[in-house]
């Protein structure tokens, strides 16, 4: 559903992306691993439209979307939930994740669906709270049901347990598991923790200097191949 | 006792006008961030689009209809100087967004252009405005006498005021453009128009100083520099009552006003001026975000 083909992507004059291609199918859950810098957020940021690509395409559902606005392209069905969060500070919980519901396919849809907060019990509690006012995992929580109120077949999830207390990550776990098994929401998954990737994902892509270094399944995924790209 | 409701009522009266052309510009400026050095002159096109209803109700329409030009003149000018804003940001505020000393020089230029375009149009010396019969004279309070126009002017501050509420706290609308101007990159990622939202914000804010510049008509005659009396003053509510909060700028024009209505009671016109002027700027000293500063836990802004 996800084509990405001979991405190249970077800042400035600074190319940090080169050559990327990598596919994400139906109901997948497809991790991205990497040293830090290896250019993970980029290719994110460049999936969504964030960072314009200089050169290759990406492709979703077989629509051409290289040139296509942020916008459009979380109308065609893609949820994004950046790293660092970027929660609206001054907006209300509530409003935060109305404000998800933008890009919802489904125009008579006005309220909140309630698989998106289903799994995230406490959000409904604080409401009225300023999002900027929520600790880290509150906000990672919230910027999870924004992204799934659209109800999107993509979900693009960009460390979603950097800096969280063990317990809350293992909310997320549950969270990205139940997607899973629902299985109509396809996940790309950018994450440090190996044991976290290895009880989720379905396939791997290594990044190593702007370029996929390996790629494979989970019993593909070996000690040396770790060793190799992933060890510090 | 009627030197003291009538000052305080002078005080409330200067107040709700500083309001009502600052309320625009706590638009363009404090939610937008865009230094709109021409919004003087949009205000100026309120007051000419007004004076323009006047003329044509003067021409086609049955002098018993004439009074009630006025109640027209009011979503005129808007709508006028709602149009101009939205050409202006199209045209030009688009390309400057994050760029302060930029648009600071751009909109300046924009504002002599519409002064002499107004000068083109309307010739150079002022215009008058009638006002409407049913705002003469005024009420005795507690044997002062309050006139209509003041507090017509107070009351229209405060519909303006409460429908502004109404439009960025309680409106889809309203949403998407907080959304936006906290957060570009990832309201757009949500799926959000970012440049319809620009163009609407701008829009809005320039219909309101059009409103301003309505309601100024009241007051006395109007010109093409109208606008540029009023700019400092819109500026300086504005950052005292601190960038990006309605309540602040409300918090800053009761500040000025009635402050200013004090001093110059006291001392006179000039010196009560310049006091006003050193009273903000130590207060700026004391407090540099001004009346309501945003907090909180992360800090964005």
């Amino acid at each position: 559903m996800l084509a990405v083909q001979q991405l190249e992507a970077g800042y400035g004059e600074s190319v940090i992306l080169r050559n990327v291609t990598l596919r994400v199918e139906p109901g997948q859950v497809v991790c991205l691993l990497g040293r830090n810098g290896v250019g993970k957020t980029t290719l994110m940021k460049s999936i969504m439209g964030l960072l314009k690509a200089r050169k290759g395409t990406v492709a979703y559902n077989g629509r051409e979307l290289t040139k296509a606005a942020p916008g459009r392209r979380a109308k065609s069905g893609i949820g994004y939930v950046p790293q660092g969060r970027e929660i609206f500070g001054q907006l209300t919980v509530y409003e935060n994740i109305l404000v998800g519901l933008e890009a919802s396919r489904d125009n008579k849809l006005q309220s909140i669906p309630e698989e998106a907060i289903a799994k995230f019990p406490v959000l409904p509690t604080m409401y009225t709270r300023r999002g900027g006012d929520l600790s880290g995992g509150q906000q990672q929580q919230l910027a999870f049901a924004r992204a799934l109120a659209s109800k999107p077949d993509l979900l693009l999830l960009d460390e979603p347990c950097e800096g969280i207390q063990p317990s809350i990550v293992d909310d997320i776990r549950d969270v990205i598991r139940s997607i899973k098994a629902d299985g109509k929401t396809s996940i790309l998954l950018v994450e440090q923790s190996l044991d976290f990737v290895k009880s989720v994902g379905d396939y791997f892509y290594v990044l190593e200097k702007g370029a996929i270094a390996w790629e494979g399944g989970l019993e593909a995924l070996s000690d040396e191949v770790i060793k190799k790209y992933l060890t510090v | 006792m009627e030197v003291i409701v009538l000052q305080l009522f002078n005080g409330l009266s200067v107040s709700s006008i500083l309001l009502l052309i600052a309320l625009g510009l706590a638009i363009t400026f404090g939610l937008m961030k865009v230094i709109n050095m021409a919004h003087g002159e949009l205000i100026m096109i309120g007051a000419y689009s007004t004076y323009l209803t006047q003329n044509i109700f003067n021409d086609y329409l049955p002098k018993s209809m004439f009074d009630w030009y006025f109640v027209l003149a009011i979503p005129v000018s808007f709508l006028i100087a709602f149009l101009f804003g939205l050409i202006l940001e199209m045209s030009l505020i688009r390309f400057l967004y994050g760029r302060p000393l930029d648009s600071l020089l751009a909109t300046w230029g924009v504002g002599l252009v519409l002064q002499q375009l107004a000068r083109s149009i309307f010739g150079a010396p002022n215009v008058a405005v009638t006002s409407p019969s049913w705002l003469d004279g005024g009420v005795t309070f507690l044997g002062s006498v309050l006139p209509y126009k003041r507090l017509f002017i107070i009351g229209l501050v405060a519909l303006t005021l409460l429908a502004m509420y109404f439009y960025i706290y309680r409106s889809l609308e309203g949403r998407r453009m907080r959304a936006v101007m906290q957060n570009r990159d990832m309201a757009s990622c949500l799926g959000v128009s970012t440049r319809r939202v620009d163009a609407m914000t701008f829009a809005i804010g320039s219909g309101i100083a059009g409103i301003a510049g309505c309601a100024l008509t009241l007051l006395g005659p109007i010109g093409p520099s109208l606008g540029t009396y009023y700019i400092v003053d819109a500026f300086m509510v504005v950052v005292l009552g601190g960038v990006g909060k309605l309540v602040g700028t409300v918090l800053g024009a009761l500040g000025i006003g009635v402050f200013n209505t004090m001093f110059e009671y006291w001392t006179n016109a000039s010196l009560g001026k310049v006091l006003v002027f050193i009273c903000i700027v130590a207060f700026l000293q004391w407090r540099p975000m001004g009346f309501i500063a945003m907090r909180s836990r992360s800090l964005d802004s």
